[in-house]
């Protein structure tokens, strides 16, 4: 008698736990949903907008599916309407991006595993200032050196050009990934070197040949950062071209800004996808390596 | 001809002394280990005979050869290292034979090396694998054979073991062993483990402070330490260090301790120096192995002594007992049977003492 009574109240504190348990559950799951609406709602805007025509834009609601699937502004966006003058559209400046992007993320990456090496591994006396001061380049705003860099573009006779801005962009970069490159190193047994060197080896070799192979985990997560700063970057674009030589990000508000006749928000909406489609798909290749690049370091053995 | 000589080293980091005048030499064929606790300086030397690190004064000789400003890759030496330190990102192969190719040594005689050394160390089967498919030992084994392959004149060991199991160890330190009789190449080999220091080596150099406070074989270095620090360094435990003052008269020399209601006579010690001995502070050093549970030679001192504590450990049991207030371990097999807090008869084996002036802390 003692005993059923007892299993009884067991059973029904184990269903009472059971309800509790899914009731907690799906009240996780709408407030998961909640917020992920909330994140994608505007991409959904966007989307939808570029997808419709100006007359539908104007009669319906932000909200309401396009009648019909018309790309015509995002071939308007990108190759524009082929009248001559006023007439702005990406694909010269997605050009430019390119143009500016590869090697600025190619020459930064490589000089801040260079850096990285060099502070890691060949430890030098005051190298600690280096360091500190290649910190401070992280930290320091960079409209505060607008001017200066400006002066030097201008001596170097490269202002308003692709040059110029690869060259702002390897030089702001070098802090960020030298900061990255170092902690990986630092976790790499310095022992290697000291092997590599018994073995014959110099300090490119060392650099080419040891290093660098294992280095994947972390050039992923430089290059994913360095191209996501530099194709997003407004403030040197802006800055240090105008005109042709300008990067999409510029080119995109001087679009959407500066048109004289109607917004044509579908237009404007499906430029912007278009700016921000190559970081997207660098982060969908190389995203698995991201995380595993910022939370691997070790290399063991 | 030696084969290695270190004479007048000196090399501080800024203002910390690192090694002081060390003065060292080996000759062919020897396994010397450099041995002392960490910071001695050990690791440090070992680097500067390889050439990794730089040298503020004196100078390293290979065969008679000033090699103090060559570097490492001239200097015919390989190096072993703690973390094996095998290049990651290639194979068995490559690891083993990289620094071949970077001698530019011909194809063929590399393949003939490697054939030989991997046969020779039974890492054949294991030529294409990644050093991360590895187990410790056998990573072990593949650092060492890197070594080999190159021939060198001095093998550089950086505390080699350190890393593996207790088990895993005991078995590399025999083939190193084995490696060593069949090879006769010259060895210096860094630890912290006097075992290790104790069974490879044919001399132990041990280090203390940046200075080598004695550099001797492994029987001279056990019986006759030449000071306090090797005398407590080697042995486990240590050896007893009991403070006291000698008496000398015309025929007897006796070790009184105060306290103590009898004195130890040491006519039979092989004074270094017998000159004013009378009253001089000593320590007497005994083994805790060299204390008996029953007389075994004619000369064994007998004492009687009270034991404070018992630590069994299997095979023996280390016994503390009260010696005029100074502490005294002795090691016996663990079938006898002591009761604490009572007296007990000990015998002293009066050949195996070492007797240390208190103030110099050396040998006398």
């Amino acid at each position: 008698m003692q005993d059923n009574l007892q299993r009884s109240s067991y059973e029904q504190l184990e269903q009472k736990s059971k309800y509790t348990n899914m009731f907690l559950r799906w009240f996780l799951y709408f407030v998961l949903i909640l917020f992920a609406s909330y994140f994608i709602f505007p991409l959904y805007v966007m989307v939808v907008t570029s997808l419709k025509t100006m007359e539908e834009i104007r009669q319906g609601t932000l909200l309401t599916w396009p009648s019909s699937l018309n790309f015509d502004s995002w071939l308007v966006a990108w190759g524009g309407r082929g009248y001559g003058a006023g007439d702005t559209f990406l694909r010269p400046y997605f050009w430019n991006s390119i143009k500016m992007v590869v090697p600025a993320v190619f020459f930064s990456t490589f000089i801040g595993a260079m850096t990285g090496y060099v502070l890691t591994k060949w430890r030098f006396k005051g190298d600690q200032w280096v360091f500190l001061f290649l910190l401070f380049g992280c930290f320091i705003p960079f409209q505060a050196i607008l001017l200066p860099m400006a002066r030097t573009l201008g001596a170097l006779g490269i202002s308003n050009s692709v040059v110029g801005l690869v060259l702002v962009h390897t030089v702001y970069g070098i802090p960020f990934t030298t900061l990255f490159f170092r902690n990986y190193y630092v976790s790499v047994p310095t022992e290697l070197v000291k092997a590599a060197r018994i073995d014959g080896a110099g300090f490119f070799k060392i650099f080419f040949k040891i290093l660098l192979p294992i280095s994947a985990p972390i050039i992923v997560v430089t290059v994913i950062w360095q191209f996501t700063q530099i194709w997003n970057d407004f403030l040197f674009g802006s800055t240090f071209s105008f005109g042709e030589a300008a990067p999409i990000q510029v080119a995109l508000n001087n679009m959407v800004l500066s048109s004289t006749s109607v917004k044509e928000y579908n237009v404007d909406m499906a430029s912007a996808i278009i700016a921000g489609i190559p970081t997207l798909i660098v982060y969908v290749l190389a995203g698995k390596y991201f995380i595993r690049g910022l939370t691997s370091g070790a290399v063991k053995g | 001809m030696k084969t290695l000589k270190i004479e007048e080293l000196s090399k501080n980091f800024g203002s910390t002394e690192v090694l002081k005048k060390i003065n060292l030499e080996i000759d062919e064929g020897n396994f010397l280990v450099l041995l002392g606790p960490s910071g001695c300086g050990k690791s440090t030397l070992l680097n500067i005979i390889a050439g990794l690190e730089t040298i503020n004064e004196g100078n390293v000789f290979i065969d008679d050869y000033n090699v103090s400003k060559v570097e490492p890759k001239d200097r015919n030496i390989a190096m072993v290292f703690q973390s094996y330190a095998l290049y990651p990102s290639m194979n068995v192969r490559e690891n083993m034979i990289f620094g071949l190719k970077q001698a530019k040594v011909s194809k063929e005689k590399i393949e003939e090396q490697l054939e030989k050394v991997s046969k020779f160390l039974q890492v054949d089967s294991l030529l294409e694998r990644k050093p991360s498919q590895l187990s410790g030992g056998q990573r072990q084994r593949v650092a060492i054979g890197r070594a080999l392959v190159r021939e060198p004149r001095i093998f550089l060991f950086d505390e080699p073991l350190s890393n593996l199991d207790a088990k895993l160890r005991v078995e590399m330190r025999r083939e190193i062993k084995k490696l060593h009789q069949q090879l006769k190449t010259t060895v210096v080999y860094v630890t912290h483990d006097q075992t290790e220091a104790m069974s490879l080596g044919t001399k132990i150099a041990i280090m203390n402070h940046g200075v080598i406070q004695q550099n001797d074989t492994p029987e001279n270095i056990y019986n006759k330490p030449s000071n306090t620090f090797v005398a407590d360094f080697i042995g486990s435990p240590s050896m007893n260090l009991i403070k006291g003052k000698l008496k000398q008269s015309s025929s007897n020399i006796l070790f009184t301790v105060e306290g103590a209601n009898f004195d130890i006579p040491i006519n039979s010690y092989d004074f270094e120096n017998t000159s004013q001995l009378d009253n001089k502070e000593v320590y007497f050093g005994i083994r805790p192995e060299h204390i008996y549970f029953k007389k075994t030679n004619d000369d064994d001192y007998e004492v009687n002594l009270i034991a404070d504590l018992s630590e069994y450990i299997g095979h023996e049991q280390i016994m503390t007992f009260n010696f005029a207030n100074q502490e005294l371990l002795a090691k016996f097999p663990s079938t006898i049977k002591i009761e604490l807090n009572k007296e007990t008869k000990l015998y002293f084996d009066l050949t195996q003492i070492s007797l240390f002036d208190a103030n110099s802390e050396s040998r006398i």
